[in-house]
């Protein structure tokens, strides 16, 4: 069972008192600061295959391994362009020598030929 | 265990800043979308009930369907959460928060969000947030991008103030083109495109655009856009900037990769083409398709036989839902439904016509809204290799017994 944390702290606007277990007060406190904890990748991991290391330290600087495996069967030309988008568009610092690494890896665990 | 409205019922008695761990807990389950890869967690994450995790970093949560029969208006915590940069602030000072107006303005504006409660006039209107690519994992054939169902959409009342009002109190500059709009998020490498998103001044002075800081007359869930975001009914969500944070008016047409690259469906016949198409001109997404949905009944459903509703909701992108048909055949004939209240022309409507299903014999329901300005809603999807606006007649296999 995973438990996410939140901590709000709270300065109310409204001055009246409110039994606690009330009907929340009719005006909305206004809540001053919102503080809360992400729970990271969840169980979400890249599969253990070869090429694995250079996809663990290529992508998960952006996002998790749930923006490939929740994909569809992409071919490799469309794996291929996901990779340069991630490089090109978004910036990742993907070395020329990695890019086709990370492509066979995905066309071999998450795509089609 | 606490639930969530005990705790704010006990936090707001003590009426001094205090700090309460959130007892909400994470369901243990997964739900199975129908479609290739659609196993999904279902998590409750902070301010929020479980909701179906398609990504956790950056978070992207879709809204459980059964959620839209509850009620018209969508609860805070079942609201469908889509962020697209990797640094989503976890900690937002609501009363340090502050909006800066700059650009080509005649004076520069510092505005908190008790600025905005007390120094403009509170609007609140009732209207659909719904990502550009809602149910983007239906695309045939399938494309790439964010897997969402029907779930990556919501209603409520957002109150705060007219965009248009912030936009007097600075003076906009002769020559003013767009309005661009930044939140807190951030980027991991210098050399990612901030989210940045860009609307025409035109569009951006309109009657309804507003800066909201309420959701359903409670602060908006950090994960929403506390402490306040931008309202822009009857256009995609991609617009509505969470944690606004400026506001900025310039004399030419933004072209960062979020307006130019991003977000832009084909300048074609109903925006659509065909997966072989290539060298068609394109234009930033803008205003909602008419949609309409069935929230009491799940495809695939057994029924018990006999007299009941069949019910649900549809919206469009600002003209309002003139009416809602219904087919029990798949369309072959269909049926006018009843309208529910109105909330106005940028809310879901609710809509209901009644169902006698018999035991043995397979129901087909479909259901079509007509919008005011006459736009509705054909069995042929349209296409496009982003997987945006799909709008589609809903139908629903049921059998009874």
């Amino acid at each position: 069972m995973k438990r996410l944390a939140l901590v709000v702290s709270l300065a109310l606007v409204a001055t009246a008192a409110v039994s606690a277990f009330a009907a929340p007060p009719k005006k909305a406190p206004a809540v001053s600061k919102v503080s809360i904890t992400l729970p990271g990748d969840l169980d979400f991991t890249f599969k253990n295959a070869p090429g694995v290391d250079v996809v663990q330290a290529n992508c998960l600087a952006c996002h998790s391994s749930a923006y490939v495996s929740t994909q569809p069967i992409l071919t490799q030309a469309q794996w291929t362009a996901e990779v340069t988008k991630m490089k090109v568009a978004y910036g990742a610092p993907i070395a020329d020598i990695d890019a086709p690494k990370i492509v066979e890896y995905l066309t071999t665990n998450y795509g089609k030929l | 265990m606490t639930d969530r409205r005990t705790f704010l019922a006990s936090a707001a008695s003590s009426l001094a800043a205090l700090s309460v761990p959130n007892t909400a807990r994470a369901a243990d389950s997964t739900v199975t979308l129908p479609f290739e890869n659609g196993r999904r967690p279902v998590v409750a994450y902070p301010q929020k009930r479980p909701m179906i995790v398609l990504t956790p970093r950056p978070v992207q949560l879709e809204t459980p369907f059964s959620v839209f029969d509850k009620s018209v208006f969508t609860p805070n915590d079942e609201f469908f959460v889509r962020w697209h940069l990797s640094g989503v602030p976890t900690s937002v000072d609501g009363d340090a928060h502050r909006i800066f107006v700059m650009g080509t303005v005649g004076r520069r504006l510092t505005l908190s969000v008790d600025d905005l409660r007390h120094t403009f006039e509170p609007v609140e209107i009732a209207a659909v947030n719904q990502c550009s690519g809602n149910s983007r994992g239906f695309f045939d054939p399938r494309v790439a991008g964010g897997q969402w169902t029907n779930g990556a959409m919501g209603n409520a009342r957002w109150k705060g103030v007219r965009l248009r009002d912030i936009l007097d109190r600075a003076g906009l500059s002769a020559g003013t083109k767009q309005i661009r709009f930044a939140g807190l998020d951030t980027a991991p490498f210098k050399e990612t495109p901030l989210f940045v998103k860009a609307l025409d001044v035109d569009i951006a002075r309109g009657d309804d655009v507003i800066v909201a800081y309420e959701m359903n007359g409670r602060p908006l869930p950090l994960l929403n856009g506390f402490p306040a975001r931008l309202i822009v009914p009857g256009w995609y969500s991609t617009y509505w900037m969470k944690m606004l944070s400026r506001i900025e008016a310039i004399d030419h047409v933004e072209d960062n990769f979020w307006m130019k690259t991003a977000y832009r469906i084909p300048d074609t016949p109903n925006n659509s083409v065909a997966p072989t198409d290539k060298g068609y001109a394109t234009i930033p997404i803008n205003r909602m398709r008419v949609r309409s949905f069935v929230t009491n009944i799940a495809d695939g459903a057994h029924l018990v036989a006999g007299p009941q509703l069949v019910r649900g909701i549809a919206f469009d992108g600002g003209s309002g839902i003139a009416k809602v048909d219904y087919s029990l055949d798949g369309g072959t004939t269909w049926l006018p439904t009843t309208l529910g209240p109105d909330y106005g022309k940028y809310s879901f409507r609710q809509w209901s016509g009644p169902f006698r299903p018999r035991t043995g014999i397979p129901y087909k329901i479909a259901c079509r809204a007509t919008a005011v300005d006459g736009a509705t809603q054909t069995s042929t999807p349209t296409w496009m290799p982003a997987g945006y606006q799909r709008n589609i007649i809903e139908t629903y296999a049921v059998t009874a017994g």
